[in-house]
C-alpha cells in the first residue's frame, strides 16, 4: 500500500492508502475523495480529474504523453506545472507520500 | 411535513448516483432513498461496449462510487428491485417485492433499454444486447467460444464493439441500415471517414440493408440473412440498434411524456413533486447554445449535468441545465470527441488532414460556432466546448488555418 494526500478545496487534507496499480483517480473515487469528478471514467477524455501535483513530485513522475498533455490544454482551473489528468497517473510504490491539491472547478 | 419524507429515485445509473450526490452536496438533509433495478452497485458504463470486452479492464474496477458512499451519505441503496408504478396524488411508490413507500420528492432516473430487433430468429442463443454489465459480461464470456460475429447496427456502441471484437482477433462484420455510418450525427465526408476506418482495420461493412432474419443452427446463431438475401455466416450477434425510453412507470402516472419524459432545463415534469434526468428525460435546452427546443440526450455528461439541475430544484437553489453537450466514442487508438448539437444544415469546415487520424470538423450556424467533431484532438475538443459556450463566432478561413490559434477568438465571443 502507498499513501497518497489529497489536498481538498477547503484546504484540509485526505491521506488515503492507494493499491498499487489503481489510478490516482481510482484511488480518489474509491475513497469519497471529493473534487474529482472524473467523467469519462478514466479514459483521457474529459479533464475532468485534473490535480496539481506537489513541486517535489513533479519530476519523479512519469511525463504526460501527448493525449494527456493535449487535454490539460483545456481544464477548468488554471493550468500549472503541477498539472495532471490523476486518471494517467498509475500508483508504483515510487509514489509514496505524494501528494496532489485539487483545483477548484472541474466543468 | 413534506419535507422529511424521503426523496426517492428510482433508477441507480449516473443521474440517480449524481442527483443523489448532489442533493447531498448541496445540504438536502431528508432521507434518500435510491432504488436500482440490478444487482450491480451503481458503475461505469463506456468500458461495457470496450475495456470489458478486450480484457483491459474488469468488473470489479467499475464502481462509480467507492463502497462506503451510500451509506456515509445517508444514501439508502436498494438494489435487485424495480419499482412498478407511481400514486402521484398519494405519493407513492409500489416496488415489485410487493412493498411500497411514500414520497416527499420523486425522481426518475430509470434510462432506456435496448430496442428489440424485430426479426424472426432474434431470441436464440448467441444474439446479445449490449446495455447493461450483466449484458456486457454475457457478450465477454461468449468471445471466447467465438471466432466470427456481427454487429446488427452501426451506431457508436456498434462500432466500438466491432472495434474491440477486431483487438480479440474476431472477424467481424457490420450491418447498418441507413446507406451510410452514423448518418443522423454526421455529414456524408465524417461518415465516409469513420467507414474507412474500419474497412482498413479489416470490418466487413455493409451499409443500407436491413436484417430479414437470423438462422440457427441447434439453437445457436449461425447467419444473418439480410434483406437482399446475403447471408452473413457468424456464431455470435451483437445488437446495436438504438435504445427506449423507459416511460412506462411515468406515462401510468399521468406524467407528460413524448420520446422520454418531458422535463424543462430544471429537471421538473408535468408533476410538480417529480423530476426526471438521464437517458429518459427530453430536456427544454433555453441555455444550451445551438440546441432545439427540446433534446433527449443518451449521455454521461447530460445525465450528471440534469442531475445537477434536478438537485438544485430539492433545496430551493435553481441553477437550470445550461451545458454544451459533449460525448466521446474510442475506437481502436481513433478517439471521437464530440461537443455541441450540430445539425444537417450547417456549414462544415476541416482543421487538420482525415488523412492523419487527427483532425476536427467544425459547425458553424449564421457565423457561429455550434458544433466540433475531434478525431485525437482533445485540446481543440476542450478549446470548442468553450467557444460552443461562449457563442464564439469565428472565420472559416481561420478555423482552417492550422497556424491559426483558437484560443485567440476568445476576444471575439
Amino acid at each position: 500500500m502507498t499513501t497518497i494526500h489529497y489536498i481538498l478545496k477547503d484546504g484540509s487534507t485526505r491521506s488515503v492508502e492507494a493499491k498499487p496499480g489503481a489510478s490516482v483517480m481510482e484511488t480518489a473515487i474509491h475513497h469519497n475523495v471529493r473534487g474529482i469528478d472524473a467523467e469519462c471514467g478514466g479514459c483521457c477524455s474529459c479533464a475532468t480529474c485534473h490535480v496539481y501535483v506537489d513541486d517535489a513530485f513533479i519530476d519523479r513522475l512519469p511525463p504526460p504523453d501527448d493525449m494527456e498533455r493535449e487535454l490539460l490544454d483545456g481544464v477548468a482551473s488554471e493550468r500549472l506545472p503541477g498539472s495532471r489528468l490523476s486518471c494517467q497517473l498509475t500508483v508504483t510504490a515510487e509514489f509514496e507520500g505524494l501528494t496532489v491539491r485539487i483545483p477548484g472547478s472541474q466543468s | 411535513m413534506a419535507a422529511q419524507q424521503p426523496l426517492v429515485i428510482v433508477g441507480a445509473s449516473y443521474a440517480g448516483t449524481q442527483l443523489a450526490a448532489s442533493a447531498r452536496e448541496l445540504g438536502f438533509d431528508a432521507p434518500i432513498v435510491m432504488i436500482g433495478d440490478e444487482g450491480h452497485a451503481p458503475y461505469q458504463r463506456p468500458p461495457l461496449s470496450k475495456g470489458l470486452l478486450t480484457g483491459k479492464t474488469t468488473a470489479d474496477k467499475l464502481a462509480l462510487r467507492g463502497p462506503d458512499f451510500f451509506e456515509q451519505n445517508g444514501i439508502d441503496l436498494r438494489l435487485g428491485l424495480r419499482a412498478t408504478a407511481i400514486d402521484a396524488g398519494a405519493r407513492t411508490v409500489t416496488l415489485d417485492d410487493g412493498g411500497g413507500m411514500a414520497y416527499g420528492w420523486l425522481a426518475l432516473a430509470t434510462g432506456a433499454r435496448c430496442r428489440p430487433l424485430p426479426v424472426p430468429g432474434a431470441e436464440v442463443e448467441g444474439v446479445f444486447n449490449l446495455r447493461t454489465l450483466d449484458d456486457a459480461l454475457r457478450v465477454a464470456d461468449a468471445l471466447s467460444r467465438s471466432t466470427r460475429a456481427c454487429v446488427i447496427g452501426g451506431g457508436f456502441i456498434g462500432l466500438e464493439v466491432a472495434s474491440a471484437l477486431r483487438a480479440k482477433g474476431m472477424e467481424v462484420s457490420v450491418i447498418e441500415s441507413q446507406p451510410r455510418l452514423l448518418a443522423r450525427a454526421f455529414p456524408p465526408h465524417m461518415s465516409a471517414y469513420i467507414e474507412a476506418a474500419h474497412r482498413r482495420r479489416g470490418v466487413g461493412l455493409v451499409s443500407g440493408r436491413g436484417v430479414r432474419m437470423l438462422h440457427q443452427v441447434q439453437g445457436r446463431v449461425d447467419a444473418v440473412e439480410l434483406d437482399d438475401g446475403t447471408r452473413i455466416p457468424c456464431d455470435m450477434v451483437v445488437l446495436g440498434v438504438g435504445v427506449l425510453p423507459n416511460t412506462g412507470l411515468a406515462e401510468a402516472a399521468g406524467i407528460a411524456t413524448e420520446n422520454g419524459i418531458l422535463v424543462d432545463a430544471l429537471g421538473r415534469t408535468s408533476n410538480p413533486r417529480v423530476l426526471a434526468a438521464g437517458d429518459v428525460a427530453n430536456m427544454l435546452a433555453p441555455r444550451v447554445p445551438g440546441a432545439p427546443a427540446r433534446m433527449r440526450l443518451e449521455s454521461i455528461q447530460a445525465a450528471n449535468d440534469g442531475a445537477r439541475a434536478a438537485a438544485s430544484v430539492l433545496v430551493g437553489r435553481e441553477q437550470p441545465f445550461s451545458g454544451v453537450p459533449w460525448f466521446w466514442s474510442d475506437q481502436y487508438e481513433l478517439k471521437f470527441q464530440m461537443a455541441g448539437l450540430p445539425l444537417a444544415g450547417d456549414q462544415t469546415v476541416l482543421r487538420g488532414d482525415m488523412e492523419t487520424d487527427r483532425f476536427t470538423l467544425f459547425y458553424l450556424r449564421d457565423g457561429a460556432l455550434v458544433g466540433a467533431h475531434s478525431v485525437n484532438r482533445p485540446a481543440e475538443h476542450m478549446q470548442c466546448r468553450k467557444l460552443i459556450a461562449a457563442g464564439a463566432r469565428v472565420a472559416p478561413a481561420q478555423i482552417a488555418d492550422e497556424s491559426f490559434d483558437l484560443r485567440s477568438v476568445k476576444a471575439l465571443a
